[in-house]
């Protein structure tokens, strides 16, 4: 059976200002589906990710996401560094976030949903840790928490921006597993990543972004010494010189 | 010593009413002041109490000196610098805290213009310093009405206010309405500093709800325990400085955020979490 597609991209630019960090691209990512997003620094990878969970609108194109409600299947993963990490809050109510659709903004945290932050905490290796305060944490305990945190979100897509940046090998291992479990449980998992060996070893499905689309599809084919020369060229500078795009959606 | 420390609030009904004003704008203005803090808009906060002079000062000359016209002044005035700050920096390249201060600085100048070409001296002494010890019935209410209401808003926006602050990207990814949040949290941000200008004026307003707040930070490990620890310490500053007030014939309003001062210094020397001495005296580490 072919997989359907849950996220379709069409002809997506997404811009600062006028400038654009993702230029038309398109293509979908299939229902279970692992996909890796690769690229330098500048490519784009961020924006693009902010903009199929709905926190960056479209400069151009469209994002469509077919059977599922972005706000409730969507689970997303950002960066450390746009968490304030020194914000006086404990591990336990960082985790029971995750629980939104149940407790909203009015409703209590029950001691059933008590229990299962605490089983999360516990599958990231971080039993006891609830009471702890964030800021007391090293970077690789922290992003546990934020994946415990994904697993109280039980959704069907999951989003990961740079999730095994500036964490030690032990925990990149468990994490990954964490992410293997997903995807052997059928959920769709995109996930921004600079590690070449560890996406070619594990990632099935790639998407080379250099602003542009360079390739998407499976990583051998796109990993290509073609694909990342092309990569490799591109300039992480704004051109000063530009010329209004002239492409415009079919 | 117990007649010395209650007796003038026993004796005088204007002091009775002061100190209600003061638990009021401790119970308002504690964890409105901790959150500003942590969402690194302490200074914004000033800027705010600041911005209300204008529309206090056109409430003033509608009205002459009548608690509701000052107050609508004062409130309008005050969201309104708070919206235009937050949409210029919302969609140009200035940061909010630029965006604030310029729009602050414009509102203070017009307000101090405003009553000094209309009013005396005396007029734009009361609406900059205030006069706690003048606070009637009327005052009370209002006073006591926006604690009570902030208190209730608070905590009807309070989880989505804590994600916002430390996590704003996961909160709009789940639907938060994070701005929507920030806005109503503004708001309430104003109606505190509208309360305390009654009391206090514009200049201190934002006395009772910053320093109780700064020196929370160094007593308390979580936002509520530093917003229980905010009250606490704005009402204690209101209490002692309105009992020296009395004493030794000091203007309350300076003597109250004066003593809020003295908190926020011993705070930061004595505190338990990240105060001076808990640094230089730390004892031998702990095994684990």
């Amino acid at each position: 059976m072919i997989p359907a597609p849950v996220i379709s991209i069409e002809n997506l630019t997404v811009t600062y200002g006028r400038r654009p960090a993702v230029h038309h691209v398109e293509g979908c990512f299939d229902s279970g589906s692992l996909t890796a997003i690769v690229g330098p620094n500048g490519a784009g990878k961020s924006t693009l990710m902010k903009a199929v969970v709905g926190l960056l609108a479209p400069a151009e194109g469209c994002i469509r996401w077919d059977g599922i409600d972005r706000l409730r299947d969507i689970a997303y993963l950002p960066q450390q560094a746009e968490i304030d990490r020194s914000f006086p809050i404990t591990v336990g109510d960082t985790v029971v976030a995750g629980c939104w659709r149940e407790i909203g903004v009015l409703r209590g945290v029950t001691p059933v949903l008590w229990r299962r932050a605490i089983e999360a905490l516990s599958a990231v290796g971080l039993e006891g840790f609830g009471r702890r305060l964030i800021g007391s944490l090293s970077a690789g305990q922290f992003q546990r928490v934020l994946f415990a945190r994904l697993l109280l979100q039980e959704a069907p897509v999951i989003l990961l921006d740079e999730p095994f940046t500036a964490i030690d090998g032990r925990t990149t291992a468990d994490l990954l597993a964490l992410v293997r479990r997903w995807h052997g449980e059928s959920k769709t998992i995109i996930a921004i990543l600079h590690d070449f060996d560890l996406v070619r070893e594990y990632f099935p499905m790639t998407l080379l972004l250099a602003r542009e689309l360079i390739a998407w599809g499976p990583t051998r084919e796109v990993l290509a010494p073609a694909n990342l020369l092309v990569m490799r060229r591109m300039s992480e500078q704004w051109d000063d010189d530009a010329v209004t795009c002239s492409r415009r959606a079919a | 010593m117990w007649h010395a420390l209650v007796g003038p609030f026993m004796e005088y009904g204007f002091m009775r009413r002061a100190l209600v004003a003061c638990l009021a704008l401790a119970i308002g203005s504690g964890p409105i002041g901790v959150l500003l803090l942590l969402r690194r808009m302490s200074l914004v906060g000033d800027a705010m109490s600041h911005a209300v002079l204008p529309g206090a000062a056109i409430g003033f000359l509608l009205a002459g000196l009548s608690l509701w016209g000052m107050t609508i002044g004062g409130f309008v005035a005050g969201l309104s610098v708070a919206i235009l700050a937050g949409v210029v920096s919302r969609n140009t390249a200035l940061r909010e805290d630029a965006s604030f201060a310029g729009f602050y600085l414009a509102s203070l100048a017009l307000g101090v213009l405003l009553v000094s070409t209309h009013g005396s001296n005396i007029d734009l002494l009361h609406i900059l310093f205030g006069t706690i010890l003048a606070v009637d019935n009327a005052s009370l209410f209002l006073v006591g009405g926006i604690a009570s209401f902030s208190t209730l808003a608070l905590l009807a926006i309070y989880r989505p206010l804590i994600l916002e602050c430390f996590d704003p990207g996961f909160l709009r990814a789940i639907g938060g309405r994070g701005s929507l949040h920030h806005l109503a949290f503004l708001v309430l941000v104003v109606m505190n500093l509208v309360a305390g200008f009654q009391a206090l004026g514009t200049l201190m307003a934002v006395g009772l709800m910053m320093l109780p707040a700064a020196s929370s930070r160094f007593w308390a490990r979580e936002v509520w325990t530093m917003a229980l620890t905010a009250m606490s310490i704005a009402f204690l500053s209101g209490f002692i400085g309105l009992l020296g007030s009395y004493r030794f014939g000091l203007p309350s309003g300076p003597a109250i955020v004066l003593t809020a001062s003295l908190f926020y210094i011993v705070s930061i020397l004595t505190g338990r979490h990240g105060g001076l001495l808990s640094q230089f005296m730390a004892g031998r580490h702990l095994t684990g």
